[in-house]
């Protein structure tokens, strides 16, 4: 269905990088020089979990007449911004930066793409926020880009792709989750890989469509390395949000879980209360793609995993999920829409919630999710 | 978890007769499959041993937790490992407990994820061998399932026509779904052939040992508790594979037991699959209709590690989504988390659910009847 009300959250929406030419003013004389000598100064860096022929990387009616959808801030105000009567968006740029084995490329083209997001983004559109983008292949540079984002309120939150060199709740990633604890920026996890594993546990699939069916397992896997490691245990302030992930998964995660826990917790004594508890507490979904059938099956769903407060809204734009104006899944309560639409965001994004404190005192102030 | 049944308790317990879709026997050692095993075979075995795909020689790489992954009540007073000894088993579980039919799937030294290939099938073979006269000959309660590697097709074949040939208590196929390629591919499909063929089913189970791939698309895990949920999301893969690349539209007949890899994932993976393939649908031609009607026609579930909801109502959207002649009880016996089947469907269904998943659906699936 439509959106019933104009303000909502868009939490998950991708500008993309024409090609790393539009990055040259954000990186150094080196880095400047050293694309150029290399030929690669007219690269795509594009990541191949959304190759912009790939169906699902656009919708038809959203495919600009040349060039890589999402790159044209002008159509994103119009298809995106304005059909939906949008207040804030968060930008999550999905650079191929991410998937390079070149740790210190890898940085200087995450640093050029958040400053790219920025100036050519941020400044002209007061309704867009971001998400800073990291290189994940080395720690130290990733806090650093964060540090060095954080001072600038438009950006409130840390991307992470959800399959990567290893599962995201490992330890080695842990400077990443305090900086972002410090800062109030909760850690979105996106779908998408660098492939540097098989999809499954048992090898590469044939097909782009199993590939993206199965982003959904690692989402699962993603979350139980978060609840075995004790992300949450260590860093109470952590808010982790899954991007793209579905959701229909959920119930069967808390009850396996829930179960496993009893005859492991020795094992992980950091886990001091049922995960499902847990999950409750700190972990958010963006609601594109939505994959549950329209009907009562998605409020089935919601009863099952014993909460209201986990789905936050997202067109997921330019990518392909739904037609038309008809970003909400039919048969929601109004009071579920509203909390989807504005207040579960608020309450996941404290820098969205200051700055719509700031802007329209009449909005409620909702708790943060609990510590 | 890992609790001792009080034996008063079920001794009194009136008789359920069932049919349980997961059971463990396991060598007392190697040795015992030494009279089906060739002296060069013997000798390798002595000399190499097993050569797989982890770092640990002679034990998981992700360590089980109590009692090496097994009932502690479940080890013989005379030695040997949990699983070695039928008289045991009888006492403590197919007499106990009033099962009908035990499903034999025989994971350890069944060559699945050996990289000998020829080792591997050279195993495979006496571990039917062992099945037959070790268990089956001594208790015709039990079933066995044809373990082959699925890494050797050749053999593998070979090896189900033999058998389903030889002896009617064949009820299945063994292969690891910790393949080297999901299990959809080329590669496995002479296997898929055999078992249609021969009216048999495909049984996958997760493997302690990997083929060769981290456990899941974002790397190895850390713990156990990691490890143990990739059964469910290593499965998955395996399902999705099977549907898209067209097995089942190659072989209309061919019916998937998943064991020990849960069941309530599976009407999720029914909707991702169609809402992506509506996108998607010229990639694979072959598929004539939305990908979760061959998950529903083709895929029985076992209810081992049994879910358990925050609310046990639950269940029953799950089992109204998956359907309720698909389910079939599993006990697990006699590895640690073992499913009491007294106790493990706790939710409230009509007599003639409670029928199917304890022996009507497995009947039917198996023709055990």
């Amino acid at each position: 269905m439509k959106l019933p009300f104009a303000g909502a959250i868009d939490c998950d929406l991708h500008p993309a990088v024409p090609d790393v030419a539009a990055l040259m003013p954000y990186l150094d004389d080196f880095w400047r020089e050293h694309l150029s000598e290399r030929y690669i100064d007219h690269a795509p860096f594009v990541l191949a979990s959304y190759a912009p022929n790939l169906p699902q990387s656009a919708r038809a009616d959203w495919r600009p007449q040349q060039g890589v959808p999402g790159a044209d801030l002008a159509a994103l105000r119009r298809d995106a911004l304005d059909a939906f009567g949008t207040r804030f968006a968060i930008a999550n740029v999905l650079h191929g930066a991410v998937a390079l084995y070149n740790a210190d490329m890898a940085a200087a083209l995450c640093k050029a793409v958040n400053g790219w997001i920025a100036r050519e983004w941020l400044d002209r559109e007061p309704r867009l926020r971001a998400s800073i983008l990291v290189p994940p292949q080395d720690i130290e540079l990733a806090v650093a880009e964060i540090e060095r984002c954080a001072p600038d309120p438009r950006f409130v939150q840390v991307l992470l792709l959800v399959m990567g060199d290893r599962p995201l709740g490992h330890r080695s990633y842990w400077p990443i989750y305090r900086a972002a604890e410090k800062h109030g920026l909760p850690i979105g996890i996106h779908a998408g890989s660098t492939f540097r594993h098989a999809p499954t546990g048992s090898g590469w699939p044939s097909y782009h469509l199993e590939d993206s069916v199965l982003q959904a397992s690692a989402f699962e896997d993603t979350l139980v390395s978060f609840l075995a490691e004790g992300v949450f245990a260590k860093f109470p302030g952590t808010k982790l949000v899954l991007m793209e992930s579905g959701f229909a998964w959920l119930p069967t995660l808390l009850w396996r879980t829930n179960r496993s826990w009893r005859g492991v917790r020795t094992e992980v004594p950091w886990i001091d209360r049922p995960p499902a508890e847990v999950v409750r507490d700190h972990v958010r979904f963006t609601l594109q793609p939505f994959d549950v059938p329209n009907g009562d099956v998605l409020n089935r769903i919601i009863d099952h995993v014993r909460s209201d407060e986990l789905i936050v809204f997202s067109t997921d734009y330019p990518h392909w999920q739904f037609d038309g104006e008809d970003a909400l899944p039919e048969r929601l309560s109004d009071a579920m829409l509203r909390k989807i639409l504005i207040d579960n965001p608020l309450a996941t994004y404290p820098r969205l919630r200051a700055a719509a404190a700031a802007a329209d005192q009449k909005i409620p102030m909702r708790e943060e999710m609990a510590r | 978890m890992n609790k001792p049944v009080p034996e008063r308790e079920t001794r009194a317990a009136q008789r359920l007769g069932f049919v349980d879709c997961d059971i463990h026997p396991v060598q007392r050692s190697p040795k015992d499959l030494y009279p089906y095993l060739e002296a060069r075979w013997r000798e390798h075995s002595e000399t190499f041993g097993g050569h797989l795909c982890q770092g640990l020689s002679g034990q998981l790489s992700f360590p089980r937790m109590m009692a090496n992954g097994m009932r502690a009540d479940a080890y013989p007073s005379n030695g040997g490992p949990p699983g070695c000894d039928l008289e045991l088993m009888q006492r403590q579980h197919l007499d106990l407990n009033g099962c009908d039919t035990g499903m034999m799937v025989c994971l350890s030294r069944g060559g699945m994820e050996e990289r000998n290939l020829e080792f591997g099938a050279a195993l495979s073979h006496a571990v039917n061998d062992w099945q037959i006269h070790d268990w089956v000959e001594k208790d015709r309660r039990l079933k066995a399932g044809i373990v082959v590697s699925q890494e050797h097709p050749e053999f593998a074949v070979r090896e189900i026509d033999a058998r389903a040939a030889e002896h009617e208590a064949f009820r299945q196929v063994i292969i690891s779904p910790r393949s080297s390629e999901p299990l959809g591919r080329r590669k496995y499909w002479p296997i898929y052939e055999a078992i249609a063929r021969n009216n048999l089913v495909l049984g996958l189970h997760p493997a302690g040992a990997p083929g060769g791939h981290p456990s899941s698309g974002t790397g190895w895990g850390t713990y156990y508790m990691q490890e143990h949920y990739t059964f469910g999301t290593g499965i998955a893969g395996n399902v999705v594979s099977l549907i898209t690349e067209g097995v089942f539209e190659r072989f209309p007949g061919l019916k998937v037991a998943l064991i020990e890899s849960g069941f309530s994932w599976a009407p999720s993976l029914g909707w991702r699959m169609d809402k992506q393939w509506a996108h998607m649908r010229n990639e694979t031609p072959h598929l004539k209709r939305p990908p979760s009607e061959y998950l529903r026609q083709h895929f029985w579930f076992c209810t081992q590690p049994m879910e358990e909801p925050e609310e046990p109502a639950h269940l029953h959207d799950v089992l109204d989504w998956i359907g309720w002649d698909r389910l079939m009880f599993s006990s697990d016996y006699p590895h640690w988390d073992f499913d009491d089947p007294r106790q493990a469907l706790s939710f409230k269904m009509t007599e003639a659910q409670r029928a199917g998943i304890l022996r009507d659906n497995a009947t039917a699936l198996y023709r055990l009847a």
